[in-house]
């Protein structure tokens, strides 16, 4: 399953991957990374329609937000999973967030165990 | 030579005189009426210049506290992301060290393994130490946080009565492990006919482990001078109220005076010593509160009780 996970920190990527490594060493997970919303959206748009199942993206970042690249890809790519994670887990962020179609919101520093619950139930779907 | 003033008669100069001497005693009246009514008068001005002194220090002191808000709350939130980095990376390690540990086990025994396994320990409990002061760090920009922003996360439905079973339960539990700790008789009266409200459980358990820590300390200070004669009960009751909840802590001890009475809920505001206490667990305390929508009253008798009660509306938006 691929997902793709969008953080304007870059250290997000090493963490990841090691916090996922006996997933990804299982080839049950494939991990991509974008550092912003502009990169995330020229990497979805290289495959019609494009492999990724699930899209993780951060809120704040600077150019374009989390919440505005979860509606530009709801747009362009309805059947793609969206979850926001976020260090401002204000009920204003939440909000939007869901009312913009978006799967869940997690809050910063990030339970694994509950993204590792949320990724299985979506792999089992 | 000079005429000679001319001269009156004896009486004539002494009513003279009367005249005169009653109208210095008329002047001085008048003076001595408007001296004091000038006085009642600079009084008046007075107390109306030290009231604006007053009303001033205090708008200082909210624009001081409202900046001071702004700023606490941009350099937490600045740190709290490198401070994710440092707590994430350093318990992956632990985890990846024990996967070490796990794999040298297989191992043939030799003395470059048992030096590794050595070394892994050192590593191992750095990293805890890392973590450990990682975490300490994170919960003091947690407080910041949630006293600039009033609360974080999301309003979800509660079962407030095992909330505030589970809370006090840990606040009584952390005072024990501590130093001094203190004997309390805990007493819970909880209306079990409370159904689950919209609350953010992780800031109202706060609030709960606030004040009973409050009331630990409080009744621990009664317990120093009454010595072992007084009984230290911490009592806490939720009641139904319809479309609001009640919850009450109080506890016995040695009271609220009346002189700081207006200042408990004031951030940095302490009275206790060093670094016992931050003076910021009753300003937070009210800050979820009224992020939750709800009052917070004290009632307090010196030497008898201090009693926090809490409304909380059931709806919240
Ligand atoms: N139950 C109580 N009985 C008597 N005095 C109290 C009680 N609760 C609070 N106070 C008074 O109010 C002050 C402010 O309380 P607050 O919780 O804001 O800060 P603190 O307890 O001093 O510090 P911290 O919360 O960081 O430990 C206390 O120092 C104490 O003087
Ligand atoms: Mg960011
Ligand atoms: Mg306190």
């Amino acid at each position: 399953m691929k997902i793709l996970f969008v953080d304007d920190e870059r250290d997000v990527e090493a963490l990841f991957r090691q916090k996922f490594r006996k997933e990804i060493k299982s080839g049950e997970l494939e991990l991509s990374f974008a550092f912003s919303g502009d990169e995330a959206l020229d990497l979805l748009g290289t495959e019609n329609p494009p492999k990724f199942v699930y899209v993780f993206s951060d809120i704040n970042m600077p150019g374009m937000s989390g919440l505005d690249l979860l509606e530009k890809i709801k747009g362009k790519f309805p059947q793609i999973k969206v979850s926001m994670i976020s260090a401002y887990g204000d009920t204003e962020n939440y909000n939007k967030a869901i009312n913009s179609g978006a799967q869940g919101f997690f809050t910063k520093p990030v339970d694994f165990e509950k993204l590792r619950n949320e990724i299985k139930e979506i792999s089992r779907a | 030579m000079k005429p000679e003033r001319e001269t009156m008669s004896t009486s004539e100069l002494i009513s003279k005189i009367t005249e005169l001497e009653g109208q210095i005693v008329k002047l001085t009246k008048q003076t001595k009426s408007d001296v004091s009514k000038l006085k009642t008068q600079q009084n008046r001005a007075d107390e109306a210049v030290n009231d604006l002194k007053v009303i001033q220090q205090q708008l200082l002191q909210q624009e001081k506290l409202a900046s001071l808000g702004q700023l606490t709350a941009g350099i937490a939130h600045e740190i709290k992301n490198p401070l994710n980095f440092v707590n994430n990376f350093s318990e992956l390690s632990m985890d990846f060290i024990q996967e070490i540990e796990e794999e040298l086990e297989k191992l043939n025994d030799s003395t470059e393994k048992e030096n590794i396994l050595e070394l892994l320990s050192d590593v191992k409990s750095n990293l805890h130490k890392i973590k450990h002061h990682g975490s300490r760090a994170d919960s003091i920009v947690k407080s910041m946080l949630m006293h600039s922003r009033g609360g974080t996360g999301t309003m979800d439905p509660t079962n407030l009565n095992d909330l505030i079973r589970e809370y006090v339960n840990l606040a009584f539990h952390g005072m024990r492990a501590n130093k001094n700790p203190i004997n309390v008789d805990i007493r819970l009266d909880l209306d079990e006919s409370l159904s689950k409200i919209n609350i953010n459980a992780e800031d109202f358990s706060r609030v709960i482990l606030n004040l009973s820590k409050n009331a630990f300390d409080a009744m621990r200070d009664k317990i120093a001078v009454k010595g072992s004669a007084y009984k230290s009960i911490l009592a806490v009751r939720t009641k139904d109220l319809g479309d609001k909840v009640l919850i009450v802590v109080e506890d016995n001890g040695p009271g609220v005076p009346d002189e700081i009475r207006d200042k408990l809920l004031i951030p940095f505001f302490t009275t206790k010593k060093g670094t016992e206490g931050t003076g910021l667990g009753l300003s937070i305390t009210h800050e979820i509160i009224k992020t939750h929508e709800g009052s917070l009253e004290i009632e307090s008798e010196l030497d008898q009780f201090t009693r926090f009660k809490i409304t909380l509306p059931k709806t919240t938006t």
